[in-house]
């Protein structure tokens, strides 16, 4: 076992974990925040998205242990009080979510989208997410949704 | 799935991590772990011991050193495609890697970690012999360099030694030259069924130097001399490129897999070898 220390969502865990315990693991079975899911498991579909130390990574891609000494925000970090950050509120009022799988992982990487670009083209929109797999939406809505935060200052 | 059980260290230095090494006959260099990590779950690696070079803060960092600019082996390739220095100097370098992976996969991949990895399909090894840049290798009896030429051996084997570290890249500057990364794969994501890094210099509307080097065309990249030699002194015109590109092939043995069979790929490597250069000398 290995002892590790990672803020987050804004609180600092110490922890004792398998060295291989992959971070996503740890999200969800050490400290509950099951927001953020697995998807394919393969580092592909993206629906394990989070930050670490404030850029866009795959959760099931990177070891728990690697985390120690950062700082991770999931989806579960994002709101406050009780408000959707504008980014879910965007998504929410796009209808940019069927089955709501992806949607975890999709405002994770749209939020890093814009922290790039504060005012992505369509085309920009899909580059951006080109990590994040969705099987419902055929992504119209997403890409909207994406543009809406935008416009309306989700870059922050 | 997850990993296999393994021991962890994660050195602070590179003296060390070589010591580890040394130590643990089976040990696994860590580097960003995008390749490694989905190896590790589908337990095709299972490793005893895991050297993580995450916390060796000297591995990262893109640095200016006179004619050459060296890139640490552990700069995520998201920090080397937004690198002002890399974009003037090495603008190839710069193109191929927006297109390694996906955005995520550029935070946390490094470009030394995937040049070490060696895959035949990668973007950057053939982009590190176009260029011809030299890798430069860290061991217990100390330092040598390797020319890309020579670093890349075969599928997933390259020149450093079982107790050795990739630290940095050092790539001559092409300041002025137009460059292009050109691939060709079926689906976002996909591994590339060949690809194509061109950088050219051009005098007046002439090509004074060409460097041209093929990813997945062979168990290591391939430097496409023959069109090198056939650019040089020609205009660059779509008719001398298509003519000097058509020898993009030559010597190659590509492989036949289910993207393509081998005579497949030597037509496609002609095809993005025309759009390469031509896209390169645009930008010159």
């Amino acid at each position: 076992m290995t002892r590790i220390t990672v803020k987050v969502d804004g609180s600092s865990f110490t922890d004792e974990v398998e060295p291989r315990t992959l971070l996503v693991h740890y999200l969800r079975e050490q400290l509950g925040k099951t927001g953020t899911v697995v998807g394919c498991d393969t580092g592909n579909c993206g629906s394990c998205t989070v930050h670490l130390d404030g850029r866009s990574i795959k959760s099931c891609s990177l070891l728990a242990v690697q985390a120690d000494g950062h700082e991770v925000t999931t989806i579960e970090g994002l709101g406050s009080n009780g408000q959707l950050h504008p980014m879910q509120q965007a998504f929410h009022e796009n209808h940019a979510l069927q089955c709501g799988y992806c949607t975890p992982g999709m405002i994770m990487q749209s939020i890093d989208l814009l922290a790039d670009n504060p005012d992505p083209s369509e085309d920009d929109v899909r580059l951006g997410i080109e990590g994040n797999l969705c099987r419902c939406t055929g992504y119209q809505n997403i890409v909207k949704a994406v543009r809406a935060a935008a416009a309306a200052g989700g870059a922050q | 799935m997850i990993p296999a059980p393994f021991e962890y260290f994660a050195p602070a230095t590179i003296d060390e991590a070589l010591g580890l090494l040394r130590e643990h006959s089976d040990a696994k260099v860590l580097a960003g772990g995008q390749s490694l990590m989905p190896a590790l779950r589908l337990r095709l690696a299972a490793p005893d011991t895991i050297v993580d070079l995450g916390k060796i803060d000297e591995l990262r960092g893109v640095r200016d050193d006179g004619d050459v600019l060296v890139i640490g082996a552990m700069t995520p390739h998201s920090v080397v495609q937004a690198s002002p220095a890399v974009n003037e100097h090495a603008r190839l370098i710069s193109l191929a890697t927006a297109t390694v992976g996906d955005p995520q996969i550029r935070h946390r991949g490094t470009f030394g970690g995937s040049l070490a990895h060696a895959d035949p399909a990668a973007d950057l090894p053939a982009v590190a012999v176009a260029l011809d840049a030299s890798f430069v290798i860290a061991g217990t009896q100390g330092r040598r360099t390797v020319s890309a030429a020579d670093f890349f051996q075969g599928v997933f084997s390259t020149a450093l030694g079982e107790d050795e570290l990739l630290v940095e890249v050092r790539v001559p500057k092409y300041t002025g030259w137009g460059a292009h990364y050109e691939k060709f794969n079926r689906v976002a994501q996909a591994w590339s069924i060949v690809s194509v890094a061109a950088a050219v210099r051009l005098d007046g509307d002439s090509i004074a130097e060409a460097r041209v080097a093929l990813g997945n065309m062979g168990s290591t990249p391939v430097r496409a001399t023959a069109v090198e030699e056939a650019l040089v002194g020609r205009p660059a015109t779509a008719d001398a490129v298509r003519e000097a590109a058509a020898r993009a092939a030559d010597g190659t043995s590509p492989v036949t897999d289910l993207n393509g069979d081998a005579d497949y790929r030597r037509h496609l490597a002609t095809v993005l070898t025309r759009r390469a250069v031509l896209a390169a000398a645009g930008t010159a």
